[in-house]
């Protein structure tokens, strides 16, 4: 096994950050490196921790509070959110999640779930820090001022697919503006 | 004082900011502040938001503080940014757009224009509006047509665009750029980026907190 996955979990029950705990102990590849009871300073921590993963339990975040989550995250490519949930919740509330957990899971499938998270966002990660051609379509429209929705749209695949895109695109450029974009594609005659 | 400032370099920046003249010898920090009429808790508040990233003021010690001199000190601040910091990277942009041949010239110029009119914005928006609401707050006018919600979800991030200005000038431009050049400037905008780093974090750790208190008041 290579490196640990570093988590952190946002949960305002003890008994529940207690429970996951001493599930996640069990295994060596798991390491938590932080917990919260609320989102007071979740932005400091999640820079000055530096998850993997987030476990965290949505009804802490007000709209607001997802929205800009999200878009702390989206600039993270080595961080994934999982939503912790207790019943069930309307899936459009949990866009902003990789993935969930079902406090009534089994503990295999927790593990399971947290791994292939991690895994998943390897992945993402190409090794090349040439843009792909799909990059570099995705990098056209944003450039033009395009939402990730309109280019959703435009290019016929998931939002959730031109977020990676756009945290790929910022990983390879270093640059995360969308002016900034936009003068990278102007210096490289993209537009 | 003198100790405070060579511990950490950049709140130097806050003095002038304070009104504070240099030339304060061996006095303390509590001297320093009494003496150009600042209060010492506020002066420390900025001075460890500046230097601790986990930093947070409780809520306790932003209500027990006179914050009467954080709005005229965010002002200076602006002022600083605009008039002497923008121009400052504006002039040596406009050297660097000489030597790099019209189109890129072009490129750096407009976008740095559009920067300025996103800057100019960002802080118009502060001081018309964000600020004299503050103001009306702790004279016990309440206004029921804002709340400082609203500035929390737009206070966008302006540092940014400064950070990919000095990837783009590194990574991308030709290099007919003198180094030198590049290096100055590339460092004047790393500077900049880095206090207005700390002007936001000064606005969401300690202006909105406060902002919120004084609404609380009226609930």
């Amino acid at each position: 096994m290579s490196r640990k996955i570093d988590i952190m979990i946002v949960e305002p029950s003890d008994i529940i950050i207690e429970g996951l705990t001493s599930i996640f102990n069990n295994y060596n590849d798991i390491n938590i490196i932080a917990t919260l009871s609320d989102t007071e300073i979740l932005h400091e921590k999640i820079i000055s921790a530096n998850p993997n993963i987030i476990i965290i339990n949505p009804t802490l975040l007000n709209p607001l509070e997802k929205q800009k989550l999200n878009l702390l995250i989206q600039n993270r490519i080595n961080t994934s959110l999982i939503a912790l949930v207790y019943q069930y919740i309307e899936s459009s509330s949990l866009h902003i999640f990789d993935n969930t957990i079902d406090i009534r899971a089994p503990k295999s499938s927790i593990v399971q779930t947290v791994r292939d998270c991690y895994s998943s966002q390897k992945g993402k990660i190409s090794e090349s820090y040439e843009l792909s051609e799909r990059e570099t379509s995705v990098l056209i429209l944003v450039a033009k001022g395009l939402s990730s929705k309109e280019i959703a749209e435009n290019l016929h695949i998931s939002v959730h697919t031109v977020n990676t895109h756009r945290k790929n695109i910022t990983h390879k450029t270093g640059i995360k503006s969308v002016a900034g974009l936009a003068v990278y594609a102007m210096i490289h005659n993209l537009t | 004082m003198a100790d405070l400032i060579v511990t950490n370099n950049s709140l130097i920046l806050t003095l002038d900011r304070f009104g504070i003249p240099l030339g304060f010898g061996e006095k303390s920090v509590e001297d320093v502040c009494k003496q150009s009429n600042v209060s010492v808790n506020l002066f420390l508040m900025i001075c460890n938001v500046y230097s601790f990233d986990n930093y947070i003021p409780d809520k306790q010690t932003i209500t027990d503080t006179d914050l009467s001199q954080l709005i005229p000190y965010l002002l200076a601040s602006h002022k600083y940014y605009m008039e002497k910091r923008l121009p400052h990277i504006e002039n040596h942009l406009h050297d660097i757009a000489d030597m790099v041949g019209e189109k890129y010239g072009k490129i750096l110029l407009d976008f740095f224009s559009d920067y300025k009119n996103e800057f100019h914005k960002h802080f118009s928006y502060e001081e018309e509006i964000v600020f004299p609401y503050m103001q009306k707050l702790e004279n016990g006018q309440r206004d029921n047509n804002y709340r400082i919600q609203k500035f929390v979800e737009s206070h966008s991030n302006i540092e940014e665009a400064l950070t990919d200005l000095t990837q783009i000038i590194y990574k991308y431009l030709p290099s007919s750029v003198m180094p030198d050049d590049s290096i100055e400037l590339i460092f004047d905008i790393l500077q900049l980026t880095s206090d207005l780093g700390k002007h936001s974090l000064i606005e969401d750790k300690i202006l909105v907190p406060y902002v919120e208190t004084l609404e609380r008041r009226y609930k």
